[in-house]
């Protein structure tokens, strides 16, 4: 089991469980499908490329689902109703959402606070700004929305790579360079790691809180720009509940829950997982919609249980070391 | 590296104090470490070894003394600000993070980069050949916690090092390894003096000390007992340093009555033990009598009581309570059966401390009485007040928070808890551990009178005089075997230094 | 032991009074109450009625959270029961009905407890695993659908009345009582307070600090499926998808609000109900005052951070309090040097 590290094991339940979804409705092995199952889940993607970060880092972020509902109502209502151009409410949301994402970081750090509490009071937070901005949904009629949504590769099988989908591409690509490749993602698992050693070891601790967030809630925000190409609307009640979709996709990625451990490309897998739950269950038609919570806390619970499992046996192994040798 | 007029030390520390509270943890303490020298210090628990190191580390601010580095005052406000300095600690627990890999563990924050990305292969290159300077030949790609502890404390040397560190202290280094990793961690012990690092080494285990050691430091009670040559120093001689008492302070004479040691027997181990804890021991505890178990810190005296309480579970070996057979699984079934302990580690094992005084006295009378039948509050009330009189409690006040009162208090505290459920066996683990002399005379006199009542008591102390004064058997214990049981006029502090050290000796002198 | 009251809730009674003292300014009739149909009616009831399920989830909450755990999925647990009840209600006996949702609930709870007191798992995400599958399993009773029932025995819940209150204030209202006999008529309140303070202190006095977490979670799922009996009443119907949508916040706020500290130990119940009045009433002022109901979600953060800041000993350090404590620490750790 300690061979297998938890990500081979969400590919292996990826790749049996296409196997089985394939077998029975032959079509769900097409690019078009494929397509259409990156394009539906682009925003989850990038939100939980975000989320890894976080969770690698020992933390949680409860607020992207708000913070994505706030910034597609933010986005419609600078482009329709204020009339700024499109790409300048963009770059304006992505700082908003970057500074709130510090605060709570800063908030975290500065206070010694649980993570999970004060993202959930920036989870209100989000909600109740979306709300006041707008209760209702804004349609968005801006020519570049329709030109994003238009754009899209054609792949071989008559496939469509819409530009949404290769947003979430590059960003996780990125996501995994940053992670994988350089010193901030390595003070990234060391903060998971221990806190208090990675402090001794020189790191600043404090300001890596602050940038794990922010990097969170600007993807948070980048989702919901393209939630909002993906809607052409935007809409306070949107992206309801996300957070807890982006955990999960998290942790069937691998990803250990308590930090330290997991990778972007998990995440990922994680995503495809729980869009193919949801493309099996379109196929067969009499199945509904809510099976996909069932099975993805079934694979929770499999998840936390295996890596409880070997957190467990590790500690019973260097405890028979200690014990037999001192 | 005899001798001359003496090279100037590396590290000096001159009457260093620290105070926790009304607790002296460090009183006038010198310490002086040259130059690429091995540096032993050593103390049971709560002699002052890991305050001392914190205070130079800058881990504590220190109340009183000076601390210079290669002559230059310093005064480090942080672990870092130490490192940063020169000075490195490598503790049991290692410091590192076992889920990054070794290089990243090595190179953590100065790691080579090309245009912000880790020059990963680069990086790898120079953690194998700075392991390989150690004696290490090992995958620096895998996780840390892949590798065994004695790789684990390599790497933080090797770390600590390459930062240039010139006084390097390490905390119990050998505590979980075997002997030949041992051997591994010596062998850069002795090559990283040759270079010129000073090396403090705090060990429990003296075979290791006098292998690896140019020199020893004794510390008790907070207090400098000496400074010796480690090859001239008899290994009794070290052993008195470090548990015995200077006549001057002696508490008193022997208290322990003959007649004691009577009673019906009360609970009995027979062959019980725990592979890898502590080895099988027969153990009979009469009513009305105290057993001291003696031994230095990590021969087994904890284990010993853990095992007594069902803390730990024996995995061999019977056990009886007034003669029947009985089963200790849990705490609880050992409170069940009317046993009491009072842990070392009064503040994590011990104390509520968020909760009152009364409520931590009724707690262990509560659980054994069961959630049904709850003591009503007069009768709590009752409790507390009759114990925070008979053990003079200060400040008498039954709901102030336990974490308020001060450590003698506290441990009286929790005497009162079980003696409020009327134990037949009680287990003090230390109980005079980190408590002003007043309260120290008074807990002992408080044991004799307990079990002049018909108790029967297990005591562990590290303070022979201690042991000596209210026993009437002590069993000693050394590398967690209980080798030798002592009764009557033989109870004194040289046969008791006599056994710890006995297979010392024999082996020093065999080798 | 049951009077701990006053001293400590000093702050959440006054903040309480002047939020019904604000409410009175904004909406004067306020505390003006009608008798229809042998049911009492006015804002002051509508709090106390609109609160009951935030109270019930509280009391389950507050032990959990004083054992130093938490449970995000009482949400969920409501929404199951709902679920049971509604679609059961028209068919079967009043007793069977309310047996099956609460004995779901106790279920769920012990599924928590389990997890956390035997697997070792932290509570957050054990109770992450119910909180996401649990909607699901809601869906599958109601088929997706909004179940509505006619059973006017299940709807009493709801809309009945006794002595003039509504039902689901007097079923909360007898169920702190209950809680309160309960926890702190036995020893139960004082071996969780000790359990929550330092759990490995509590065993070595031989406490069995597994069973009572395993109890406090399954009180905490039979406390949510009371809960969402009362909301499946309410409406007559059980919404899988918005029953007690976002609950487990409030109650964890209720909590909090009431002075329980998020890392366990003492705890009180009557102040915890107290914090989800609080919630409420600032709920009802601000919908009588006319601003949008979002407005509510706002204010909540401000409350969450502000009390949050407050209790965090960071903060009291300007004061030097924070030194003293750090003083503590020291010492602790000097004591074990």
């Amino acid at each position: 089991m300690k061979g297998l590290p938890p990500v081979v094991i969400t590919a292996i339940v990826l790749v049996a469980g296409f196997a089985i979804c394939a077998t029975q409705y032959p079509n769900i092995a097409s690019t078009r499908v494929v397509g259409n199952l990156l394009t539906d889940n682009a925003f989850l993607g990038i939100v939980a490329t975000g989320m890894t970060f976080v969770i690698i880092s020992g933390g949680i972020d409860l607020s992207v689902g708000s913070v994505i509902g706030f910034t597609t109502v933010f986005v419609a209502i600078a482009i329709e109703r204020l009339g700024i151009p499109p790409w300048l409410a963009f770059v304006a949301i992505l700082v908003i959402c970057a500074a709130f994402g510090a605060a709570m970081g800063g908030i975290i750090h500065l206070f010694d606070l649980p993570p999970f509490i004060v993202t959930l009071a920036g989870m209100f937070l989000a909600r109740g700004a979306s709300f006041l901005l707008s209760t209702e949904s804004i349609p968005i009629n801006a020519p570049i929305y329709s030109t994003v949504s238009d754009f899209a590769l054609r792949l071989p099988g008559g496939g469509r790579l819409t530009a949404i989908a290769i947003i979430m591409l590059i960003v996780i690509a990125a996501g995994a360079l940053l992670l994988h490749l350089t010193r901030f993602g390595a003070n990234v698992y060391a903060l998971g790691g221990s806190r208090a050693t990675t402090a001794l070891m020189g790191i600043p601790v404090g300001s890596m809180t602050v940038r794990i967030y922010m990097l969170s809630s600007a993807l948070s925000g980048l989702a919901g720009i393209v939630f909002s190409f993906y809607t052409a609307a935007g809409y306070s009640l949107s992206a309801v509940g996300v957070e807890l979709d982006t955990i999960a996709a998290v942790v069937i990625g691998g990803t250990l829950l308590t930090g330290g451990q997991g990778t972007v490309i998990g995440t990922f897998l994680g995503i495809l997982i729980q869009g193919l739950i949801q493309t099996y269950i379109t196929f067969d038609g009499t199945l509904s919609s809510w099976w996909t919570k069932i099975v993805t806390g079934v694979l929770l619970f499999a998840f936390i249980a295996l890596q409880q499992a070997i957190i467990v046996l590790a500690r019973r192994s260097v405890l028979r070391r200690a014990g037999a040798t001192s | 590296m005899q001798k001359g007029p003496d090279p100037a030390p590396l590290l000096d520390v001159r009457g260093l104090a620290k105070s926790f509270g009304a607790l002296r943890a460090l009183q006038d303490v010198d310490f002086t470490l040259r130059a690429g020298e091995i540096h032993a210090l050593l103390g049971e628990n709560g002699a002052g070894k890991s305050t001392l190191i914190k205070v130079v580390t800058g881990v504590f601010a220190r109340d009183a003394g000076i601390v210079r580095l290669d002559g230059a005052e310093i005064a480090p406000r942080s672990a870092k600000a130490a490192l940063d300095c020169g000075i490195a600690t490598v503790y049991q627990e290692v410091n590192l993070l076992p889920n990054l890999s070794v290089a990243q563990n090595l190179f953590l924050g100065r790691q080579p980069t090309r245009l912000g990305v880790v020059r990963q292969a680069e990086m790898r290159r120079r953690a194998t050949a700075l392991l390989q300077e150690f004696g290490l030949h090992i995958d620096v790609a895998a996780p840390l916690g892949n590798y065994s502890v004695a790789v684990q404390h390599v790497t933080a040397i090797a770390r600590a090092v390459d930062l240039s560190a010139r006084v390097l202290i390490l905390d119990e280094p050998t505590a979980s390894l075997d002997r030949h990793e041992v051997e591994i961690l010596f062998r850069v012990m002795r090559q990283l003096a040759l270079r010129g690092i000073g090396i403090v080494f705090v060990s429990h285990f003296l075979d290791q000390v006098y292998e690896i050691s140019d020199r020893i430091t004794v510390l008790r009670n907070g207090r400098l007992i000496g400074e010796r040559e480690t090859a001239s120093l008899p290994r009794i001689e070290l052993i008195r340093m470090m548990l015995g008492r200077e006549l001057a302070e002696t508490t008193g004479e022997r208290v322990a009555a003959p007649a004691h040691g009577a009673g019906e027997a009360c609970v009995s181990f027979e062959g019980y033990g725990k592979a890898g804890t502590i080895a099988p021991f027969d153990l009979t505890l009469h009513h009305g009598e105290v057993v001291g178990l003696a031994g230095l810190l990590g021969s087994g005296r904890t284990e010993t009581a853990r095992l007594v309480f069902g803390a730990e579970r024996a995995d061999s070996g019977e056990v009886k309570v007034e003669g029947r057979a009985a089963r200790l699984h849990s705490p609880r079934d050992a409170v069940a059966y009317g046993f009491g302990y009072c842990p070392e580690e009064r503040k994590t094992d011990g104390i509520i401390a968020d909760l009152t005084v009364r409520e931590n006295i009724v707690l262990a009378l509560q659980a054994r009485r069961g959630l049904h039948r709850p003591l009503s509050r007069g009768e709590q009330d009752e409790i507390a007040k009759r114990f925070i009189e008979l053990l003079d409690i200060r400040p008498p006040d039954p709901e102030r928070p336990i974490g308020l009162l001060s450590g003698g208090n506290q441990q009286k505290v929790l005497l009162a808890r079980w003696l409020a459920t009327s134990p037949r066996l009680l287990v003090l683990d230390e109980p005079t551990r980190g408590i002003d002399v007043g309260a120290h005379a008074e807990i002992i006199r408080l044991i004799r009178e307990f079990c002049d009542k018909g108790l029967a008591l297990l005591v562990i102390s590290s303070e022979l005089d201690e042991i000596v004064t209210y026993s009437d058997r002590v069993v000693v214990l050394r590398d967690r075997v209980h080798v030798e049981q002592l009764q009557g006029d033989a109870i004194d502090v040289t046969n008791i230094l006599a056994a710890i050290a006995a297979d010392g000796a024999a082996r020093g002198a065999a080798s | 032991m049951m009077a701990r009251l006053p001293r400590h809730g000093l702050a959440q009674i006054l903040a309480l009074v002047m939020i019904l003292a604000v409410d009175r300014m904004v909406s004067p009739q306020f505390f003006d109450l009608r008798m229809q149909d042998g049911r009492l009616f006015g804002s002051v009831i509508d709090v106390l009625n609109r609160g009951a399920p935030v109270v019930l989830l509280s009391l389950g909450m507050v032990l959990v959270i004083a054992t130093r755990g938490i449970d995000l999925s009482v949400g969920a647990v409501m929404a199951i029961a709902g679920a049971i009840a509604a679609s059961l209600a028209d068919s079967h006996s009043l007793p069977l009905v309310l047996a099956a949702a609460l004995g779901t609930g106790l279920i769920c709870g012990l599924w928590n407890g389990f997890l956390v007191a035997v697997l070792g798992i932290q509570p957050i995400i054990a109770t992450l695993i119910l909180m996401v599958a649990g909607r699901g399993i809601a869906q599958l009773i109601t088929e997706g659908r909004i179940v509505t029932f006619t059973s006017p025995d299940l709807g009493w819940f709801g809309a009945g009345a006794i002595l003039g209150f509504p039902a689901p204030v007097v079923i909360a209202a007898g169920m702190l009582g209950l809680t309160v006999a309960v926890v702190r008529g036995s020893a139960l309140g004082l071996l969780i307070e000790a359990t929550g303070g330092n759990a490995r202190a509590s065993e070595l006095a031989g406490v069995g600090t597994r069973l009572m977490i395993l109890a406090v979670y399954a009180w905490c799922g039979l406390c949510a499926a009371l809960a969402g009996i009362i909301s499946a009443a309410d409406i007559m119907g059980a919404d899988a998808n918005n029953a007690g949508l976002w609950l487990e916040l409030d109650a964890i706020l209720a909590v909090v609000i009431g002075g329980t500290s998020l890392f366990g130990g003492r705890f009180s119940l009557l102040l915890a109900v107290v914090g989800a009045l609080i919630i409420q009433a600032m709920n009802t002022g601000i919908l009588l005052s006319g601003y949008p109901p979002e407005l509510n979600l706002l204010v909540k953060a401000v409350v969450v951070l502000a009390v949050l800041l407050l209790q965090s000993p960071r903060l009291a350090g300007l004061a030097g309090l924070a030194a003293r404590l750090r003083g503590a620490r020291l010492r602790l750790k000097g004591a074990k040097a």
